[in-house]
């Protein structure tokens, strides 16, 4: 069962690097959602079942697999954008610095001072590698609507470190994380609207020069 | 026995390569509809090019001259380094993945040097993309021989592929994925197919491998012709020898599962010519790139797993 989690977290780091290396901005949400979904399957396969686990997945699927891909699309479709044209560093360059990325979250997953039970599991480099995926994307993409999905791919990688806990997290935290992340994407999506209501272009580099 | 299986060896080494061409030629030519040239076609151009009286330029020094005959050469020995079937290699030794790979950048190298040496400025288009490419292809391909040596425990091409068990894949699935699709992409670029390089162009500026060897002619040319078509047979070889671990015991099944594997990845081969356009030029490096990291995400999965 573990081993079938392994592949699971192996499919994860593949997502970061789609993300990292795709231009179309349909794919990076579609990617990112599932992400989400195999995140989302995570907790019912590592442990016994119970109600508790079983709520924290539907809940996990349905909203990172469906209503938050739902809410991206609406507003890349009302903005009327596919694709991010000129990030600020190409895609081959952040592609390398990912991998770099991700060698050096196993070197540090390797140092971190975890419990025994916890010492050699995929978890925690995927998890330090997925954040680090979230903010590289954060920090190179220029439209909004990709920071949107670094934030999300952020996300995931506090997922993972919180799957290591599952069993002490009550399912009302797991809840409020979702709906924040929920209410979250939702005020994004307004507020790009609104962006590109305002400026006709939804590149936050743009913004800086904002007077008055 | 071991004299029988070499002599099988060096028979299909020699007599199949160009039959993996005129499949894939077929397979593409059934998808578009038509019905195509014979299977044996390729082994027809070989021999009427064979026949022909070669031209050489002027202008050309003995390294035109050389390329193709170093190039044949090369390969050959490369086809003794990897094993066929579920048979050791004739030749095996600790370390020769290392000569195999370098014996095909030998070749590649002479070829470039022969497209320079012409001074047609078409050709000097297509021997700088060639070792371009070549370059960026190489960390995948040594990546996936590191995941392969520390699978086997094993420093030689035999070693490695040879008797490699379906308890790997259930074991480090993950990694052999990844580095199966890394090795797919190498084969495919490796040998100038569709997403890099289209094969039946002559006369396109995004073309790499044929707008090199436009100037051969006659037996250099067939030889050029004849060595792509190994090479292709022994990067398929290496792809067929992972992904289809099939071992029956019986030597005689085990060479026929491995011909029909290798009939089997032309098919797929043609499939993804005729499904897929050619990238454009400035792509070409970024998928080699994700082979790159998907070769080397495959070898640190494996490198943490205790063996």
């Amino acid at each position: 069962m573990n081993s079938f989690v392994d592949q699971l977290l192996v499919l994860v780091f593949l997502m970061n690097f789609i993300v990292l290396g795709t231009s179309r901005i349909n794919i990076a949400i579609k990617v990112v959602a599932m992400q989400g979904m195999a995140l989302g399957l995570v907790p019912a396969l590592l442990h016994q079942f119970t109600l508790h686990l079983g709520l924290i997945s539907a809940g996990m699927i349905a909203v990172k697999g469906f209503i938050i891909p739902w809410l991206l699309g609406r507003a890349i479709q009302s903005v009327g954008i596919k694709r991010e044209d000129q990030p600020f560093l190409g895609y081959v360059p952040i592609m390398l610095i990912g991998a770099v990325a991700t060698a050096f979250a196993f070197s540090f997953a390797e140092q971190l001072p975890l419990a025994p039970q916890h010492k050699g599991l995929l978890f925690v480099p995927a998890a330090i590698a997925t954040l680090m995926t979230g903010c590289l994307m954060l920090v190179s993409r220029k439209k909004a609507i990709s920071q949107v999905t670094g934030y999300l791919i952020m996300e995931n990688g506090i997922f993972i470190f919180g799957l290591l806990l599952t069993e002490a997290m009550p399912v009302m935290v797991e809840a409020g994380a979702l709906l924040d992340l929920l209410v979250g994407i939702f005020v994004m999506g307004i507020i790009i609207n609104q962006i590109s209501k305002e400026f006709s272009s939804i590149d936050t580099s743009r913004l800086t020069t904002l007077k008055e | 026995m071991t004299a029988v299986n070499t002599i099988i060896h060096l028979l299909l080494a020699i007599t199949l390569p160009p039959l993996l061409l005129g499949v894939i030629n077929r397979t593409k030519a059934v998808f578009a509809g038509r019905c195509g040239a014979p299977l044996l076609q390729p082994y027809y151009d070989i021999i009427r090019l064979w026949r022909k009286g070669s031209v050489f330029s002027p202008v050309t020094s003995w390294i035109f001259k050389a390329a193709p005959v170093i190039t044949m050469a090369t390969t050959a020995v490369a086809a003794l380094l990897m094993p066929l079937g579920n048979h050791p290699a004739p030749l095996a030794f600790n370390g020769d993945m290392l000569l195999f790979a370098y014996l095909f950048a030998l070749s590649r190298f002479f070829t470039v040097a022969a497209a320079l040496d012409t001074g047609s400025c078409f050709e000097g288009l297509g021997g700088p993309r060639e070792a371009a490419y070549s370059c960026l292809a190489e960390p995948a391909l040594f990546f996936s021989f590191i995941v392969l040596a520390r699978i086997s425990s094993s420093f030689s091409l035999s070693g490695m592929l040879n008797d490699f068990p379906l308890t790997v894949w259930f074991g480090s699935g993950a990694a052999l994925l990844l580095m199966v699709g890394a090795l797919f992409i190498i084969l495919l670029a490796e040998n100038c197919r569709i997403p890099f390089d289209d094969p039946n162009t002559h006369l396109e500026l995004t073309m790499v491998h044929e707008v090199m060897v436009l100037d051969h002619s006659g037996a250099g040319f067939a030889a050029i012709m004849y060595a792509a078509a190994l090479k292709l047979f022994l990067l398929g070889s290496l792809f067929v020898h992972i992904t289809v671990p099939f071992r029956s015991g019986n030597f005689l099944l085990d060479w026929l599962a491995f011909v029909a594997a290798m009939l089997l990845l032309a098919v797929v081969i043609g499939m993804v010519e005729s499904t897929m356009a050619r990238l454009k030029l400035t792509r070409i490096p970024q998928l080699l790139i994700a082979a790159s990291i998907l070769a080397a995400f495959a070898m640190l999965l494996v490198l943490r797993q205790p063996s």
